[in-house]
């Protein structure tokens, strides 16, 4: 049967901004999918609020809305698109509720638009634990025990017959939000409490612990003939009770027989019959008791997910893909396996490598946030590897994380444990560190496999590589055997590694290892582990005898991918990667892909000509290079993992091609780049650097308070702080362990109050075109990725914007920046400071691009490549005729104890876009977006601190003429008083009850101003910001945000909002 | 210790070696099933065969008393990537080292088992000869596996039949594909043919209330009539349908007789040869879990195990006589037949699973139904 021709138009739903538990994943199976779409002839409409994506450029789809994932603004959408068909289950959890909350509403049926891809019921059934429950048990497949209870007695009732721990889980929320696990009554009744309040419909699973059972996931597909097939088993390391977006996980199943295998895959069969899911691809998880086999259903995603990006890219089945075209009524057996050619994707396929991935957390930016992994998942990214074994999986994945182990290592000295056995018993992120420590010790593996819930056979593995170390501990780099260094490059010692072991040089290893002639070679992801040829230019490397798919003949180009996402390197580098893949095949060179990140589009084997699945680290590429020959190495669009790479791919030889490694170093080298502003006399801040807590303390005198203080070389202002005094100064030197004369402290003078500007612009040596200029809307302190910003800019004087303009030019020309960069501006008391120049893709280069409609990255790629913006055709800024705010997405629901607020230091996780020809439009439609919708009537509760006092009485004045009640703190409330406003006083908490969080949870307050004083968490304002993020009340931390939602607020009042597709816009403004 | 893999066109691979200390000639396949070694060790159809796994890691699950296909392990020799320093199962009783030793068959692992396979699909099924001992020599490998004469046209058969008939009565117990259920009394009296049965074959027809009679490959048909059945099964088994004339004769007497006939894999092709189609060799055979198979009735497709060499010829089958039921989307070869106005059908690939999906599980449904009573 061919695809269906009743239907013409699709309207697919993506899932906003990248947050905890929904991220990259969806771009890469929605992209997948709008092109799968496109190319069968379908009119494609795309809504997504996410602006970074590259589903969202406009050549993805016929029709893309940038706006925000509400029921109300898809409404709009399609009463102007007047779709035929809706396919939800390629934007997570937040296209389904969208998908339900619009089928709930009759919108689909009054419009005639019909779900596609999973039905209404489908849905239902997975989602709605209860129900699920009991279609579970109705196909006769075992499932925890469970009672929904909607109140905390039942809860209670229920834990204390099954007995403790029993797990917690709130119906309908997102990525596990508010889950749990309760040990004891007092823990049960408190989380009981705050689930059923985060669940929209009250209720919560409360559900006897797996705790130990080892977990599994299939992941599915099923199309309308009900032909099934699985693509991939994949086994947790880590035991039920991490949720498995935080576990570290393998494929394909290693400790299964074909007994219990069938009977998993008989039973993720009747999963999707009994939820009825006609056609797509399904998550299916088990648990398994590893003592007597014993099975449960745990759950079922009837859409595709994490698990199934992951699947796709360890298996080379593009599930998103299949997944689309089966919604369009295809089957399995008429799709074709492009990867062999002749086969068709009605089959399973079989793997002969071995996928590890392990997830990145990002708690060294949350002081104060629970690092224990559980239920809820907490993790920011992850990386995959591809071994032929599991041990070189492990070790490729380990280096890949980009967190400073070199492989299966253990805790660098300073951050050894005293207690591995607590390490090891306690999910955390550094489980896999304490393993190996614990195997040095001499713990054995039986204890060890007790202590973490590792199966065994896992544990002998990691035994055996610190067995293979300490072999490897006897010799050094001379006396090493051969045959023994080729071993361990067969378990995937990295040469560092070897390098660390032996007291020598990486260089010093890769010399003697290919003296010897131990060079990796290169495998196919085939699917079908060899049985058929393939045509994939997808490959892994590994230490064996045969190489394949080797390097053509073509001119050919490497783009360095920016590898796991973590906070302040996410998707945006993404999606510059990929623009630069699309526009080398424009100009008929190879593009060859290197990345280590699963969740991502680059890591599609289509996007790029040939894909490089591997870790980003020197040796990794180099092998690369040195393999395929490419013209050169393009470095600017990775964020700061390829930038890092710069240097030592330089040193050995490799072109990199736009802007010079010298370049780039002076822009990261402090001393070098002042030198150069001077000469280019371009004021910045007064600054030092310092090693020592009393160089510090000197630099800062002269300066003056308040400085900005952080170290060298890093990304996303890690361990980024503002110092008001000596106090604090003296503080944070005394936690800065890292320092080292060869990474000092950089010290600035803090512009307080500035205005924060930044501009990416594309330079080819001679001339610097701009491609946007971003204004801040918070103002200097908060960091440029967690800061709102407008473009244009809506509050800085043409006077100012040229200057900004001059220096840009003069900065770019001077560094002889050939591709892109983006430079940082504040201005303070009229005068315009540079505070830094970043010769490389930012993380505003897709935001500016989606605004002005052209493809920054790709007239970056081209300059590289030596072609002039002239040539490109690219020489003067583009026109914004409409006002566009980015707004940043953050995690603090999902990390309880964190303090939300924003800083120096990155926080955020995604960020979306709003867009409209008024800025308070904008505004709203972007806070609208990141889920903080701003509320029309209601009581505005402010408590600001000394500084602000002043300048918060005209916001306050505009709230009250708007019709807001306010209320605010003791001291607020006196200022308001004394120019005659209206204000309820309510205590602070250190005040006592009843007070302002009790205000707060019993949803009296509608919005929130709570500016911190200075750089100490105070508890009172902790306390306030908590509820809010607790209770889900839009939080202002700063005055101009404030001022910018009396805007917005203004704005809607006057009139509603209005859509438009990117298309027209651009159409428009031809 | 190391042991060597030979191939007749002159390849030798060194790994490590594990199991019994022995030197054998085989042919040597590769198999994709990613679960389910010890099913396919234990598969009389190897005979004579040397089996590379291309799965990285084998033994992980160690062996139990339960995933058995026959009372030992069958195939000549057994390759694999990564062998399991341990074991990890709760059902398991014993590693497959200790396993393959107790039974002399030897085993290799370290080899580079991606190369081998990409090897054999290149150049086809090859001859090998592997050794374990201590002063095994390659060159003198190499020489044994191109002196060895090869499965082709061989009586393998004979090596794994059972020497007398007997009576079968266990079930597939807990791991019945729709989950447990007792035995049911039984009801129909169904004769198995053993040209090397795999025993989920007779396990499947327990569970679904047959009295199941096994008998030697080379029993006539008479003897076969005189025990009366209800229907009778051909079984899989290894090696070249062409070596077996003897056997075909009497599949075509039992043709005549109208009793309900099954046959899978060897026994499938048994039945073509009696019906005058002709049998040929794939390059490379079909071993693995994962093969699509389509229902040209339904279109259906279902994902099927499958392990065979030879493949019944579709241009020498009589349309008058025999239909094509199913065909393989891979390669478009046979997969199944059934037999015009006669109570006949045959599959090509494995039903009973073990290892693999249980997707063709209801074939056994639909036989088992037409054998009144």
């Amino acid at each position: 049967m061919p695809r269906r021709t009743d239907i013409r138009s699709i309207l697919v739903i993506g899932s906003g901004p990248i947050i905890i538990g929904q991220a990259a994943e969806f771009d890469y199976s929605g992209t997948q999918a709008l092109k799968a779409l496109r190319r069968e002839g379908y009119r494609v409409i795309l809504v997504n609020s996410n602006p970074a994506t590259i589903m969202t450029d406009p050549e993805f789809a016929d029709a893309t809305y940038i706006e925000p994932l509400t029921p109300e603004m898809v409404e709009r959408i399609i009463a102007r698109e007047r779709p035929d068909a809706l396919l939800p289950t390629l934007g997570g959890q937040t296209a389904l509720n969208l998908a339900m909350a619009l089928y709930e509403s009759g919108v689909l049926e009054r419009y005639g638009v019909e779900l596609i891809g999973a039905s209404p019921q489908a849905i239902r059934i997975a989602e709605d634990r209860l129900a699920f429950k009991e279609a579970m048990e109705r196909a006769g497949l075992e499932v925890p025990h469970s009672i929904l209870a909607r109140s905390v007695e039942e809860a209670v009732d229920f834990a204390e017959r099954v007995g403790y721990p029993v797990l917690i889980r709130p119906s309908f929320t997102l990525g596990g939000t508010g889950a749990g696990i309760a040990r004891s009554r007092e823990e049960l009744i408190d989380r009981v409490d705050l689930a059923l309040r985060l669940s929209p419909v009250g209720s919560a699973l409360i559900e006897e612990s797996l705790l130990g059972w080892k977990e599994f996931e299939l992941e599915v597909m099923r199309d309308r003939h009900d032909n099934f097939v699985v693509v991939c088993s994949i086994e947790n390391l880590d035991p039920m009770g991490v949720h498995t977006g935080d576990s570290i996980t393998v494929a394909p199943a290693q400790t299964l027989t074909d007994k219990e295998y069938q009977r998993m895959r008989d039973w993720a069969r009747a999963v999707m019959s009994a939820v009825g899911v006609e056609t797509g691809g399904s998550n299916v998880q088990f648990a398994v008791n590893p003592r007597d086999g014993r099975m449960r259903v745990i759950e079922m995603n009837p859409r595709v997910s994490r698990s199934s990006a992951l699947a796709s890219k360890a298996t080379g089945f593009p599930i998103a893909k299949i997944a689309a075209l089966l919604a369009v009524g295809y089957t399995l057996d008429e799709l074709r396996n492009e990867i062999t050619r002749r086969t068709v994707a009605a089959f399973e396929p079989a793997l002969d490598y071995v996928v590890v991935k392990i997830p990145r957390w990002a708690f060294e930016k949350f002081p104060g946030a629970d690092p224990t992994l559980g239920p809820q998942m907490k993790s920011v990214g992850e990386v995959m590897a591809i071994g032929r074994t599991f041990k070189e999986a492990l070790q490729k994945a380990m280096r890949g994380l980009e967190i400073g182990a070199r492989g299966f290592e253990g805790f660098p000295p300073e951050r050894r444990p005293a207690d591995l056995r607590a390490a090891l018993i306690c999910p955390n992120p550094d489980r896999l560190r304490a393993v190996h420590d614990a195997l040095m010790e001499g713990l054995s593996v039986e204890e060890i496999a007790a202590l973490t819930g590792y199966d065994p056979w896992f544990v002998v593995q990691m035994a055996e590589l610190v067995e293979r170390e300490r072999e490897l501990r006897r010799y050094t780099l001379s006396t090493v055997p051969a045959a023994l260094l080729r071993q361990a490059k067969r378990e995937g010692f990295s040469d560092a590694q070897l390098a660390a072991l032996w007291g020598c040089t990486e260089r010093e290893v890769r010399q003697r290892r290919e003296a010897a002639g131990i060079r990796p070679r290169y495998a196919q992801v085939d699917t079908c582990a060899a049985e058929f040829e393939a045509y994939t230019p997808y490959l892994y490397s590994t230490y064996e005898e045969s190489d394949e798919a080797p390097p053509t003949d073509r001119p050919k180009v490497v783009i360095i991918g920016s590898g796991p996402n973590r906070i302040g390197q996410g998707i945006e580098f993404d999606y510059s990667c990929c623009q630069a893949a699309f526009a080398l095949r424009e100009l008929g060179i190879e593009s060859i892909m290197v990345n280590s990140n699963p969740e991502t589009v680059s890591t599609d084997y289509d996007t790029s000509d040939r894909l490089y699945f591997e870790p980003l680290t020197f040796e990794d590429v180099l092998n690369i290079v040195e393999r395929e020959r490419p013209l050169g190495v393009i470095v600017q669009f990775g964020g700061q993992t390829a930038l890092n790479l710069t240097m030592p791919l330089h040193r050995a030889g490799v072109p990199i091609l736009g802007t010079s490694p010298d370049a780039i170093d002076l822009a990261e080298d402090r001393g070098r780049f002042s030198a150069l502003l001077r000469d280019l006399d371009i004021p910045q801040p007064e600054h030092g650097t310092a090693t020592s807590v009393e160089e510090a303390l000197r630099v800062a005198r002269d300066i003056g308070y308040p400085v900005l203080v952080r170290p060298s070389y890093v990304l996303g202002g890690r361990a980024m702080a503002i110092c008001y005094d000596e106090e604090t100064l003296k503080a944070y030197m005394r936690e800065a362990v890292w320092i080292s004369p060869e990474r000092p402290v950089l010290i600035d003078r803090f512009l307080e109050d500035a205005y924060e500007v930044e501009v990416d612009a594309v330079a080819d040596g001679k001339r610097v075109v701009i491609g946007g200029i971003l204004q801040h809307i918070e103002e200097a302190g908060v960091h440029s990725g967690d800061s709102a910003c407008v473009l244009p800019p809506y509050k800085i004087s043409r006077y100012h914007l040229q200057i900004i303009e001059e220096y840009t030019e003069r900065i770019a020309l001077a560094m002889g920046v050939r591709g892109l960069i983006n430079i940082q501006f504040a201005i303070k008391d009229e005068i315009v400071y540079v505070l830094e120049a970043n010769p490389r893709a930012s993380r505003t280069v897709p935001f500016i691009s989606k605004a002005t409609g052209i493809p920054l990255a790709r007239i970056a790629t081209r300059v590289m490549l030596g072609q002039s913006l002239e040539e490109i055709g690219f020489t003067r800024s583009p026109e914004v005729r409409a006002f566009f705010v980015k707004e940043a997405v953050l995690p603090f629901r999902k990390l309880p104890g964190a303090d939300a607020i924003l800083g120096p230091e990155m926080k955020s996780t995604g960020e979306v876009m709003g867009w409209a020809e008024t800025f308070g439009h904008a505004f709203a439609k972007a806070e609208m977006a990141a889920g903080d919708a701003l509320p029309l009537t209601g009581t505005v509760l402010i408590s600001v601190n000394d500084f602000d006092k002043g300048s918060v009485l005209k916001i306050a004045r505009d709230f009250h003429r708007m019709g807001f009640r306010l209320m605010a703190t003791r001291g607020t409330a006196e200022a308001l008083r004394r120019v005659g406003l209206p204000v309820e006083v309510v205590n602070k908490v250190s005040e006592g009850s009843p007070h302002v969080v009790d205000a707060i949870r019993e949803g009296r307050v509608q919005l929130i101003l709570n500016t911190p004083l200075g750089p100490r968490a105070y508890t009172d304002g902790m306390r306030i910001r908590q509820a809010a993020v607790r209770y889900g009340v839009p939080l202002l931390t700063t005055l101009s945000a404030a001022a910018a939602a009396v805007q917005a607020i203004r704005a809607m009042r006057d009139h509603g909002f209005t859509v438009k597709s990117l298309q027209e816009y651009y159409e428009e403004g031809r | 210790m190391r042991g060597i893999l030979a191939l007749e066109d002159g390849t030798v691979m060194v790994g490590r070696a594990f199991g019994a200390r022995a030197t054998v000639v085989g042919e040597v396949v590769f198999n994709t099933a990613m679960t389910g070694y010890q099913e396919i060790l234990t598969d009389p159809s190897y005979r004579g065969q040397m089996v590379v796994m291309t799965c990285s890691h084998i033994g992980n699950v160690g062996v139990n008393d339960e995933d058995v296909e026959s009372d030992r392990p069958q195939v000549a020799a057994f390759i694999v990537r990564a062998l399991s320093p341990v074991v990890s199962n709760w059902r398991a009783t014993e590693s497959l080292e200790a396993y393959l030793a107790r039974h002399g068959v030897p085993g290799l692992s370290e080899v580079d088992t991606r190369a081998l396979t990409r090897l054999i699909r290149t150049k086809g099924v090859m001859k090998g000869a592997l050794s374990t001992e201590e002063d095994a020599d390659p060159e003198a490998l190499v020489e044994m596996a191109c002196s060895w004469e090869g499965l082709e046209g061989r009586d393998t058969v004979r090596e794994v039949t059972c020497a007398a008939p007997y009576t079968w009565t266990e079930g597939s117990g807990r791991w019945q594909p729709h989950g447990f259920h007792p035995i049911p009394e039984p009801r129909h009296h169904v004769v198995v043919y053993d040209f090397g049965v795999k025993r989920s074959i007779l396990r499947r027809l327990v569970d679904r209330g047959c009295r199941v009679t096994v008998v030697p490959a080379y029993t006539p048909a008479r003897d076969v009539l005189r025990m009366q059945p209800d229907g009778i099964v051909l079984s899989n088994g290894p090696g070249d349908p062409a070596g077996l004339p003897g056997i075909v004769e009497t599949v075509r007497q039992l043709l005549e007789t109208g009793i309900p006939l099954f046959g899978i894999c060897l026994g499938h092709q048994l039945i073509a040869q009696a019906i005058g189609a002709r049998t040929y060799k794939l390059p490379f055979g079909h071993h693995g879990s994962n093969h699509p198979v389509r229902e040209a009735a339904t279109g259906r497709v279902r994902i099927t195990a499958q392990n065979h060499n030879y493949a019944v010829d579709p241009d020498t089958l009589d349309p008058r006589e025999a239909v094509i039921t199913h065909i393989n989307l891979n390669d478009g070869t046979v997969e199944g037949l059934t037999l015009r106005g006669r109570p006949v059908f045959s599959v090509q690939y494995h039903p009973e699973a073990n290892p693999g999906p249980h997707d063709a599980d209801p074939l056994f449904d639909e036989w088992v139904k037409r054998l009144g009573r």
